[in-house]
């Protein structure tokens, strides 16, 4: 059966801001206790846990409270790029990377106003910069047995003693000069750091290897495009739908050697199950980004796979988006849940997905539960729940040297890499996300080696009701939003919830602003000196006391038009983005600053 | 009525279009790139250097045909996937009035040419020499530094600005200093 749900049945809620009730007993909806193990009241990874929450137990910050919030100290991070990363919390250290160069800093906690423990220049090739699609962004590092583990725009994965700053091995990656970037922050699991490539745009084909977190050696490659023996499919591959079953769909859903460079890019979020012994990652768009270029269903791109973290064997493969029409890379976070469905337990995980649905899967097989938009989309009808497969609506199909009007969501999707935030307390899951629609025209593009591959111009308005950004608490249990907040731009930064009722997210004007977890009401909020695109923390200091940190710092593909500096009149500028973006410039200048806040 | 005004007025038309659309039927250096010199900063202690100029400048920069070829190239080479229509992405915006490595064709050919440090590839051995040319005199024409004559006229794609015809020197956005 057909899920049809256009989003014209959810534009009532679209403007929603007061609460819907929460029964207690229609959810009792928990990460599996090994992948979010008890709040020891640090931040060791961007996503807090494997099961990727970002949910915090402290409660010293309430809803009553949170109003007196100040700031206890700043750091500036001397990149004025745009900061997506999270800061990191072990011990009584602090650790942020910022954009290219990717520099890593330590921060004194014991200390009064945290000074500089010491910092990391991996000096990366600046060249990286000319190959980076959306700004020079990084997500953050990642903390395992003493070590820091981050990424370097120009493709190396680094180890770094945490205690001295000191490097323990470097192994290089990603090569610039086909376009690979690296981008994304690297997951550890069982001893190997998980890491991905970027590139979608640039005709690089994806791949995650997993590095020996010892020495840094290469374990395992899985390609996301070709033979099956370099995608890792072998006989424990069971995927559910039809659609994803036969031999070497890498090579066949494509015309001859366009999977050689045909994107499915792994520069998102990784969640990993110790129960089940399996990590779930997302792939990106398919490249080009004209459809008329590769027919077929371009697998393995825009989907997700469940791998075995020890050999990198697929178990499991879902497509979100086959043959993508509009650049819905597949990348987004996954929340990993046990939740009571349909009156069976089942082990699931949440996703809202860039095509602009929330899509609940049983992460043991990936049969998709439901698939429900969470804002407006008209480029598809719904996902058939029989096959999996999303139904395209044929009135927004792109192709070469054609114009077609007014597709929603956008190549940015509805909601993009800013990962949510689920609270077991409220049974919500806080998505921040878009509200944007987009022209298309295919165009022909030849392939170099290293540059754009993309053959497509866009242009980007806001999307219905003017806001361009929202701010939407999901009930996972009833499937539909409990109530949304509407901001002017993208809201482009994660989310944080915490068991004091209060979830944090950031604006690109530059307001971090606390909002109830229950109800959405704007508790409290501090303008920063720069938009905000950052992950916030919360974290237990080492006086004992909850704080709250978040990089300030505009920029990435949304706020491009800012931190590059890029020009308005030209509505195709940033793959599109800026067209939407035209007034960013008279709100908020470029920056790169780290904020804390605690109570008084 | 004087009738030899309007003779005289076609005539000087008819010469001003070929001018417009003149140009080699066939170009020397099919492959490889020029070595010509460029200035890389405009700083020299205590002296003033005379900026270099490349005769090949004059007959590129007004040039229609040249002007219309490079707009061709911008999306053939996929320039325009990193600068967009002008505006930037990847790359910086070429139709404003900032130039990180200097504004002259003989410039914007060096950086074409050998690529620049913070992203710009080098294209030495992937584009003639002339179609460089072609590419320089565009970029150019981007932020308005191209006869209105010259400059094209028309969007073949998805309109991301006016014609490059009727875009203003960037420097003073149209307006008089």
């Amino acid at each position: 059966m057909a899920a049809m749900l256009g989003w014209t049945l959810l534009a009532g809620f679209a403007l929603v801001t007061t609460a819907v009730a929460q029964s207690t007993s229609s959810f009792a909806i928990n990460p599996p206790s090994a992948a979010a193990p008890p709040d020891d009241g640090q931040w060791a990874m961007p996503a807090k846990n494997y099961a990727s929450t970002r949910y915090s137990e402290l409660a010293e910050i309430t809803e009553d409270n949170v109003k007196n919030l100040q700031v206890a100290f700043t750091f500036s991070t001397g990149v004025n790029k745009g900061q997506e990363a999270a800061p990191l919390v072990v011990g009584n250290t602090m650790y942020i990377v910022t954009p290219f160069p990717n520099i890593l800093y330590a921060l004194d906690l014991t200390k009064p106003g945290a000074p500089m423990k010491w910092k990391f220049e991996p000096n990366p090739e600046p060249a990286a910069q000319g190959v980076a699609c959306c700004d020079v962004v990084n997500r953050g590092a990642v903390f395992f047995d003493g070590r820091i583990y981050f990424n370097t725009l120009d493709g190396h994965t680094i180890a770094v003693d945490a205690a001295t700053g000191k490097p323990v091995w470097n192994t290089h990656i990603g090569n610039i000069n086909i376009g690979e970037t690296i981008t994304m922050a690297p997951l550890v699991v069982k001893g190997k750091v998980l890491v991905g490539n970027s590139g979608g745009e640039m005709g690089v084909r994806g791949w995650i290897k997993a590095l020996d977190a010892g020495d840094g050696h290469v374990v395992w490659t899985a390609y996301n495009t070709g033979p099956d023996a370099e995608v890792l499919i072998g006989p424990d591959f069971k995927p559910h739908y039809d659609m994803d079953k036969g031999k070497d769909l890498g090579v066949t859903s494509w015309p001859p050697d366009a999977w050689k460079i045909g994107g499915g890019n792994v520069w998102g979020w990784i969640s990993y199950d110790p129960d089940l012994n399996l990590i779930f990652h997302g792939t990106g768009n398919p490249g080009p980004w004209n459809p008329d270029l590769r027919p077929g269903d371009n697998k393995w791109t825009a989907g997700i796979f469940a791998r075995d973290p020890d050999t990198g064997a697929a178990k499991w493969f879902y497509q979100w988006t086959p043959h993508d029409l509009h650049d819905y890379d597949g990348i987004n976070e996954q929340v990993l849940l046990d939740m009571t469905w349909q009156g069976k337990l089942r082990k699931v995980l949440v996703r809202p997905e860039r095509n602009g649905y929330v899509y609940l899967l049983d992460r043991t097989t990936g049969e998709v539960l439901s698939a429900v938009p969470f804002g407006p989309v008209n480029s598809s009808k719904g996902v058939d729940l029989k096959t999996g497969r999303l139904i395209v609506n044929p009135d927004k199909k792109t192709g070469t040297g054609k114009v077609v009007r007014d597709i929603c969501p956008t190549a940015s999707g509805l909601k993009d890499w800013q990962p949510s935030a689920f609270s077991p307390k409220t049974g919500l899951l806080y998505i921040p996300h878009n509200n944007m629609c987009m022209d298309e025209e295919g165009v022909e593009v030849n392939y170099i080696a290293g540059t754009p591959y993309v053959g497509m111009n866009v242009r980007m308005i806001p999307g219905p009701g003017g806001n361009r950004g929202a701010f939407t608490a999901w009930d996972v249990a009833a499937a539909k939003p409990a109530w949304s907040l509407k901001e002017n731009f993208p809201v482009w930064s994660g989310a944080v919830a915490t068991a004091g009722n209060v979830v944090f997210y950031g604006t690109m004007e530059g307001w971090f602003k606390a909002v109830s977890a229950r109800t959405g009401a704007l508790l409290w909020q501090f303008k920063t000196s720069s938009g905000i695109i950052g992950q916030p923390i919360t974290y237990r200091g080492p006086d004992g006391h909850q704080y709250v940190a978040v990089l300030s710092g505009v920029g990435g593909w949304a706020g491009a038009i800012v931190s590059g500096d890029l020009d308005p009149r030209d509505a195709t500028a940033a793959l599109g983005f800026v067209n939407v973006m035209k007034d960013l410039k008279d709100v908020t200048t470029p920056g790169g600053t780290l904020y804390v806040f605690r109570l008084p | 009525m004087n009738r030899g005004l309007p003779c005289l007025l076609s005539a000087m038309l008819v010469l001003a279009a070929c001018q417009r659309e003149e140009r080699d039927t066939r170009p020397q250096s099919v492959l490889g790139s020029g070595d010509q010199p460029a200035a890389v900063t405009a700083l020299e202690p205590g002296g003033q250097r005379p900026a270099s100029s490349d005769n090949k400048a004059g007959v590129f920069e007004a040039n229609a045909f040249h002007l219309s070829e490079g707009k061709r190239l911008f999306n053939w080479f996929n320039c325009s996937g990193c600068h967009a229509n002008g505006g930037g992405g990847m790359g910086p915006a070429l139709m404003d009035q900032k130039w990180l490595y200097g504004s002259s064709i003989e410039s914007i050919h060096a950086t074409i040419r050998d690529g620049r440090p913070n992203g710009m590839p080098s294209f030495r051995d992937k584009i003639p020499d002339d179609q460089i040319w072609e590419l320089a005199a565009f970029v150019r024409a981007l932020s308005g530094n191209a006869p209105k004559s010259a400059a094209p006229s028309r969007d073949d794609d998805m309109m991301p600005h006016p014609s490059e015809n009727r875009l203003p020197d960037a420097a003073t956005l149209g307006k008089s200093p």
